[in-house]
């Protein structure tokens, strides 16, 4: 069968499910609604946890970074496996407890002062609204490569799939709909992902097949580092970050990934506090399916690239070749006019452009595998932009019903009022990121990385001391993510973006990367935060009691 | 059990837990990753497999271990209670 009705019926069907749910999960209530009413199963919100976290950059780029920079992408893999396990131990049990329906209702209540909601609002806020503009382009970049409808038209539908079961369903219907997700994505991957291993190595698991011989017994990875040498490519598998920076990024990512408030929400949708746990295991688990399998994608797709096409004529270029070419993610311009492609790592003699995207989008076709593999990655790269878009939603629409409008601004509105309000805060939200998806700002792709930065720096430190610290105020706290949310800016509009008289890399602080510097942010933030403590009145008793309680199972 | 002995056990375990978080992705997977690169077993060098592979086993692990310890230790406190 043509491919193009293969794709149609795989996005149709997948949709389907996504409305039939939708339709069988409206919320009745806010608890529902914000919170899919606590009785979500740990396994199921595992799934939904994993669903939500693996954004269409984990689905379609993350093997592709790891295939072009070797062992530096490990920071990805380990940063954003790693902080789950900060969140099973240090966070997730406790809010749970605690069994509010948000971040900032957290730090509001915790810190008694409406200064630190709004505070908590406002990073969560920025954080989420920079995460989900990425999602929404990537609708529409999925929708415009496979289906071959513009991206306009693309992200439109997508906003259109995620507004009906977001706003009739709020969190019920995004956690149902998302463990869908959830078993689309992890299927999609997986297929190529274990016939590619095969074929390359005769071994069907990925995760031990990049770690053995290729047809002539040579070990994989050392045929890719020899490849690598010989075309001037740092070695694969040693770095060529600096430690420092290394350990910087890592440990970002991994303390922003416990700090993301879609996140971290997602543990106040079970019953009990042993339920949060457990699924916060399954989450990572589910997580690591993928996680494992992408670097293993990662050196499969690398070899495969090299040797298909270094040194080779052009003319004899497979078809696949030629159609992603024309897509703009392969580009080749024969400088020395002999015919054959030189990939090398010197920008002045290498003919050959490659997208990161590539390594995950082509690879059924490299392979020669069958047209229903092609169109299942097309629902899957789908799933994982609309399950991590819509989670993103109801952060902001509850971010604003919740946390501004019941907790501050109108203390009396019923529930069905409060109800109401959310569900127009998610489509208003739902059309901004919409907007923003058509019309992508230039800062986008540079800031996801860093709400990881603003995360860490922020709600991490506020959070972790409020659990494990009676003695905390709300002095310490607010100032504590005030400067750690401002170091952070400064340093991203800094060196991302040339404000405050700019910079180049070797005018980093400490030589750290803006990516890696939520690290020191977050630890300014602990500074800051203990120093003011330490310097005005405990919290009252109330408060202390409080916390007593949230560390009882 | 008194409350206070649960919440000291807790933190025995989340203090040892992430002591080993920090060895296997911080340690193996960062700091020490070019002394184990010399180690080869199959086609990974050490180093390398724990910074993309090991490193995220062992937190699976980890929490499954937490899950596991924490269970019992919150049957111990209704028993005694």
């Amino acid at each position: 069968m043509e491919l193009q009705y293969w794709i149609w019926i795989a996005v149709g069907l997948s949709f389907s499910l996504y409305i039939g749910i939708a339709i069988w999960s409206r919320a009745a209530s806010t608890k529902e609604f914000y919170v899919a009413g606590g009785g979500v199963h740990p396994i199921a919100n595992g799934m939904a946890t994993a669903a939500d976290w693996m954004s269409a950059a984990s689905f379609i780029s993350m093997a592709g970074i790891i295939s072009f920079s070797g062992y530096d992408g490990s920071v990805y893999l380990m940063g954003w496996t790693g902080g789950y396990v900060l969140l099973a131990l240090l966070l997730a049990p406790y809010l749970r407890k605690f069994g509010k329906f948000t971040v900032p209702d957290f730090i509001g209540d915790r810190y008694y002062s409406n200064t630190a909601r709004s505070v908590a609002v406002f990073c969560a806020l920025i954080v989420s609204f920079t995460y989900i503009a990425g999602q929404m382009r990537g609708v529409g970049v999925v929708f415009s490569r496979y289906l071959e409808v513009d991206i306009v038209t693309g992200v439109l539908i997508g906003m259109g799939i995620v507004l009906f079961y977001a706003v009739l369903g709020g969190m019920k219907g995004i956690t149902y709909t998302q463990v869908a997700q959830y078993c689309v994505l992890i299927f999609a991957f997986m297929v190529p992902a274990v016939f590619i291993s095969f074929l390359v190595t005769g071994n069907v698991v990925p995760q031990l097949g990049f770690g053995g011989t290729d047809s002539d017994g040579v070990y994989l990875l050392d045929k890719l580092d020899g490849l690598h040498k010989e075309l001037g490519f740092h070695e694969y598998t040693s770095g060529s970050k600096s430690l420092f920076d290394v350990f910087c990024i890592t440990m970002a990512l991994m303390v922003g990934t416990a700090g993301l408030p879609h996140v971290i929400v997602r543990f106040f949708t079970v019953k009990k506090v042993s339920d949060a746990r457990k699924s916060a295991g399954w989450a990572l688990l589910f997580i690591a399916i993928l996680y494992t399998t992408a670097p293993a994608i990662a050196v499969f797709s690398r070899t495969n690239l090299i040797e298909t096409v270094s040194d080779k004529p052009y003319e004899q270029m497979p078809y696949w070749f030629e159609k992603w070419e024309t897509t703009g993610l392969l580009g080749f311009n024969d400088k020395n006019s002999d015919g054959l492609i030189q990939y090398t790592a010197d920008a002045a003699t290498n003919e050959l452009d490659v997208d990161v995207d590539i390594m995950v989008l082509a690879n059924p076709e490299i392979a020669d595998l069958p047209n229903w593999v092609i169109a299942l990655l097309a629902a899957g790269a789908l799933a994982a932009a609309l399950s991590t878009a819509a989670g993103l939603l109801l952060v902001i629409s509850s971010a604003v019903s919740h946390d501004l409008l019941k907790k501050m601004v109108m203390p009396n509105i019923s529930d069905k009022g409060e109800l109401i309000a959310a569900r127009i805060a998610a489509t208003a939200a739902v059309c901004l990121a919409g907007y923003f998806g058509i019309n992508p700002p230039g800062f986008v792709a540079a800031t996801v990385a860093l709400a990881f930065g603003l995360a860490a720096s922020s709600f991490f430190p506020a959070i972790v001391l409020g659990i494990f610290s009676k003695r905390i105020n709300k002095q310490g706290a607010i100032s504590g993510m005030l400067v750690g949310v401002s170091l952070m800016l400064f340093y991203m509009l800094k060196f991302k973006f040339g404000w405050f008289g700019g910079g180049t890399k070797a005018d980093w602080w400490f030589g750290i990367s803006p990516e890696g510097f939520g690290t020191i942010a977050m630890l300014a933030n602990f500074v800051v935060t203990l120093s003011v403590t330490a310097l005005t009145p405990a919290p009252s008793k109330e408060i202390q009691q409080l916390v007593e309680n949230i560390r009882k199972p | 059990m008194k409350k206070n002995t649960y919440w000291k056990k807790n933190i025995q375990y989340i203090s040892i837990l992430l002591s080993i978080w920090f060895l296997v992705s911080f340690g193996c997977g960062i700091l020490f990753v070019e002394q184990l690169n010399t180690i080869q077993i199959g086609g990974f060098k050490l180093g390398f497999w724990f910074a993309q592979q090991g490193s995220i086993y062992t937190f699976v692990a980890i929490i499954f271990t937490y899950i596991f310890l924490m269970n019992r230790l919150d049957a111990k406190l209704k028993k005694d209670n």
